[in-house]
C-alpha cells in the first residue's frame, strides 16, 4: 500500500488484475495455484507458460486484404515497431514472453473514413508443433474506419500471440478469431482491444480445434460512448482413448474504466465425450470513474455427455453507484428434454432432433458474425463435431 | 382410413422424489375415421395427461392397456415414430427452441412425416399459403420457433403444423385457451379444413364449451380422476357447461 495515493481511482482497484509488464521477468512461472491459471492446464502447455524458447518458424502468417487496407510487416530493429504508436503491456507472462520474442509483426490498417469492400482475411497457419512461435498482430482502425477481419488459425502449432486491437473515435471493427486448430496444437493468445469514442467492436471467439487453447479478450476505453460486443462459441470434445479431451478456456475482462460505455458478452460453449473441458471467465470492472455505463455477461454451456467439465466464472466488480445496467447470467445444462420432446413429437427423429437444438444453440451467435462464407464454414465444422 | 383405439389406459406420472402416481386409470376411447371427440373435465382430471401419454412424453409411463393406430401398436413406438405413423398433439403450451428457424423446423418436420423432403420452391409456397389461412405474418417464418410467440400466436402456429404436417389423428389440448375471439374463429378455422378432409379424427382437449361452438363435435366425453364417466352428443357440451361437473366427480369419487 506504499504508493496508495498515486494508485487510488486509476490502476488496479481490482484485485483480480494486477499491473501488466513487458518484461517476463516481472511475472513468476505459474504454478497453477493462482486464480488465473487454476483452471489451465499447464503440465499441457509445452512450456509456453515456462521457459521454453520461442522462435518463429512453426507458423507462417499471411493476410488476404481489403483493398482499402494497408498491410505491412515489421521486421523490427527496434521494439517500438512492434506495436507502433502506443505501447503495449502484455498482462501475463505468456503474453510478455511472446512480445518479448516476436521478430516480426503484421500491421493492419484501416485508413481514416475508409469502409473496407470485403473482409480481410489473416490466415495463421501452423506447420510444425514441436517448435514454440511467437506472434504479434496489430488491427488498427483510424477515426471513422470499418473493416472486417477474420483471423484463420488452421494447422498444428504450439503458439503464444497477441493481437492489439484499436478501434479510433467513430470506428466500426468486426473480428472474428476463428481456431480451427489441428488436434495437437497449444496455443495461448491475448487479445487486447481499446475503443475510441463512439467506437464499435464486435469480436467473435470461435474455438473449435485444439488441444488447447486459452484466449483471453480484453476490452478498454479511450473515450466515452464505446461499444464492445464480445460473442464466442467453443466446442469441446473428449478423448475416445481418454488420453485426454479438448481444453478450452475463454477468459474475458472488460475494463470499464470512462464513462458511458456499453459492453455485452455473450459465450456459448457446448462440450462432448470423456474429458472435454471448457472455461470461461467473465470479468468485468466497473471503475469508479466509468459512471453510466451499461454491460450485461452470459454464458451458456451445454454439457452433451457424461465426462464433459465446463467451469463458468462471472464476475461482475462495481465500483460506482451511477450504473445504467450490470447484470450477469450463467448455466449449464444438459440438452433440454422439452425441446427434444417438441421437435421428435412433429416426427423428427431423436439424433436429427438433437442436432437441430445444438445447432440453433449456436446458430444465434453465429448469425451475428455477418460474413456469410465464414458462417457456413463455422456451421459445417460444428456439425462435424456432432457426427 | 385412420381409427385410434386406446383401451383400458393406465398411465403414471413421475415425481420429483422418483415415485410414480397413477393419473389415468383406464382410459377407453375410439376416435374412427371423420369423428370428432371432445374430451371435457374439470382441472386436474388428466385430460392433459391424456394427450401427453398418447405422445409418448417421457414424464409419463404407461402402466397398462394399449393404443393402437389402425391397428398398429403405439405405445411400442418412439415419440417420432408416432408422429410418423400419423399422430398428432397440438400442445397448450408449445415449448420455446432458440436458434432454430420455423421454415427450418416445419421443412425438417414434414421431410420426416412425409418421407422426402419436399421442393424447396414448393415447400416456400405450400407454407407461405398455410400462414395466410392463418392470418401468421410471413416473418414468422424466419423466427425462431414460438419464442416471443404470444399465446394466439404459438396457438396458431400449432394449428399451422396440424395443417402442413397432416397426420390421421390429431390431439389438441387446450387449443382454445388464451384466445380472444378472433383468434378462436382462425384457429377453429384451420382445424374444419383439417377435419373435413377424409381420413382425419379429432380428439379435442378443452375446459369449456367456447370452442364447440365452432368446431361441432360428434361426440362429447365427460373425463374425471383419470378416466371417461360420461358420454352424449354435441348438446351434451351446453348442459356441462350449465351444470358443471360436480355431479360427475362426486360420482368419480364414489365408483
Amino acid at each position: 500500500m506504499a504508493n496508495l495515493a498515486g494508485a487510488v481511482e486509476t490502476a488496479h482497484v481490482s484485485s483480480l488484475h494486477s499491473s501488466g509488464s513487458v518484461n517476463p521477468g516481472d511475472f513468476p512461472v505459474p504454478t497453477g495455484r493462482e486464480e488465473e491459471w487454476r483452471f489451465t492446464p499447464l503440465s499441457k502447455l509445452r512450456g509456453l507458460h515456462a521457459d521454453a524458447p520461442l522462435g518463429s518458424s512453426g507458423v507462417t502468417v499471411s493476410v488476404e486484404a481489403a483493398p482499402e487496407l494497408a498491410v505491412e510487416r515489421h521486421e523490427p530493429a527496434e521494439r517500438a515497431h512492434v506495436s507502433p504508436g502506443r505501447p503495449f503491456v502484455p498482462a501475463d507472462r505468456v503474453s510478455a514472453r511472446a512480445f518479448a520474442a516476436v521478430t516480426a509483426a503484421t500491421v493492419i490498417t484501416v485508413p481514416k473514413e475508409t469502409t473496407a469492400s470485403a473482409p480481410t482475411y489473416v490466415r495463421i497457419t501452423g506447420t510444425d508443433a514441436a517448435a514454440a512461435a511467437a506472434g504479434h498482430l496489430v488491427i488498427d482502425v483510424q477515426p471513422y474506419g470499418r473493416a472486417t477481419v477474420v483471423i484463420d488459425q488452421t494447422g498444428s502449432a504450439t503458439y503464444a500471440n497477441n493481437v492489439e486491437i484499436h478501434v479510433a473515435d467513430g470506428g466500426d471493427l468486426t473480428v472474428v478469431a476463428l481456431a480451427d486448430w489441428a488436434g495437437d496444437t497449444v496455443q495461448v493468445a491475448h487479445h487486447v482491444a481499446t475503443l475510441g469514442r463512439d467506437a464499435h467492436l464486435a469480436h467473435f471467439a470461435v474455438t473449435l480445434g485444439g488441444a488447447v487453447v486459452r484466449l483471453s479478450p480484453t476490452v478498454r476505453y479511450a473515450g466515452p460512448g464505446g461499444d464492445a460486443e464480445l460473442h464466442g462459441i467453443a466446442f469441446a470434445t473428449g478423448s475416445p482413448r481418454n488420453t485426454g479431451g479438448q481444453h478450452l478456456e475463454h477468459r474475458l475482462f472488460v475494463d470499464h474504466d470512462t464513462p458511458k460505455c456499453r459492453s455485452r458478452v455473450g459465450y456459448k460453449h457446448a462440450l462432448s465425450g470423456e474429458g472435454a473441458r471448457t472455461v470461461w471467465i467473465g470479468d468485468v470492472l466497473i471503475r469508479p470513474e466509468a459512471t453510466g455505463t451499461d454491460t450485461y455477461e452470459y454464458n451458456r454451456n451445454l454439457v452433451l455427455t457424461d465426462g464433459a467439465h465446463a467451469d463458468s466464472v462471472p464476475n461482475l466488480e462495481i465500483l460506482t453507484g451511477e450504473v445504467v445496467g450490470a447484470g450477469h447470467a450463467s448455466t449449464s445444462g444438459r440438452l433440454d428434454d422439452e425441446h427434444i420432446f417438441y421437435l421428435q413429437s412433429r416426427g423428427i427423429p431423436f439424433e436429427e432432433a438433437r442436432r437441430l437444438v445444438i445447432r440453433g444453440f449456436f446458430g444465434e451467435l453465429i448469425a451475428k458474425i455477418g460474413v456469410p462464407e465464414l458462417e457456413e464454414r463455422i456451421t459445417a465444422a460444428i456439425e462435424e463435431e456432432l457426427a | 382410413m385412420s381409427t385410434l383405439e386406446i383401451r383400458d389406459l393406465h398411465a403414471c406420472v413421475s415425481e420429483a422424489d422418483g415415485s410414480l402416481r397413477e393419473i389415468l386409470r383406464g382410459v377407453n376411447l375410439t376416435v374412427a375415421d371423420g369423428e370428432t371427440h371432445a374430451i371435457m373435465g374439470p382441472n386436474g382430471s388428466g385430460k392433459s395427461t391424456l394427450a401427453y401419454a398418447l405422445a409418448g412424453h417421457p414424464k409419463y409411463t404407461v402402466t397398462s392397456g394399449s393404443v393402437t393406430l389402425d391397428g398398429e401398436d403405439v405405445l411400442a413406438m418412439s415419440v417420432d415414430a408416432r408422429a410418423r405413423a400419423g399422430l398428432f398433439l397440438a400442445m397448450q403450451y408449445p415449448v420455446e427452441v432458440p436458434g432454430v428457424s420455423v421454415s427450418n423446423f416445419l421443412r425438417t418436420a414434414v421431410t420426416a412425416t412425409r418421407g422426402e423432403a419436399p421442393k424447396l420452391r414448393n415447400f416456400v409456397k405450400e407454407m407461405n399459403g398455410a400462414m395466410g389461412a392463418l392470418s401468421i405474418d410471413p416473418k414468422f417464418a424466419e423466427r425462431s420457433l414460438n419464442e416471443g410467440f404470444s399465446g394466439g400466436e404459438k396457438k396458431r402456429h400449432e394449428i399451422l403444423q396440424l395443417e402442413l404436417l397432416n397426420p390421421k389423428v390429431a390431439v389438441l389440448d387446450e387449443t382454445d385457451s388464451g384466445l380472444d375471439v378472433d383468434a378462436l374463429k382462425i384457429v377453429s378455422e384451420g382445424i374444419n379444413r383439417f377435419r373435413a378432409q377424409p381420413g382425419h379424427g379429432v380428439l379435442l382437449i378443452t375446459h369449456y364449451n367456447r370452442i364447440l361452438q365452432y368446431v361441432q363435435p360428434d361426440y362429447v366425453h365427460v373425463f374425471v380422476a383419470g378416466r371417461i364417466v360420461a358420454e352424449g352428443g354435441a348438446e351434451f357440451a351446453k348442459v356441462l357447461e350449465n351444470e358443471g361437473y360436480e355431479k360427475f366427480t362426486g360420482a368419480a369419487a364414489s365408483a
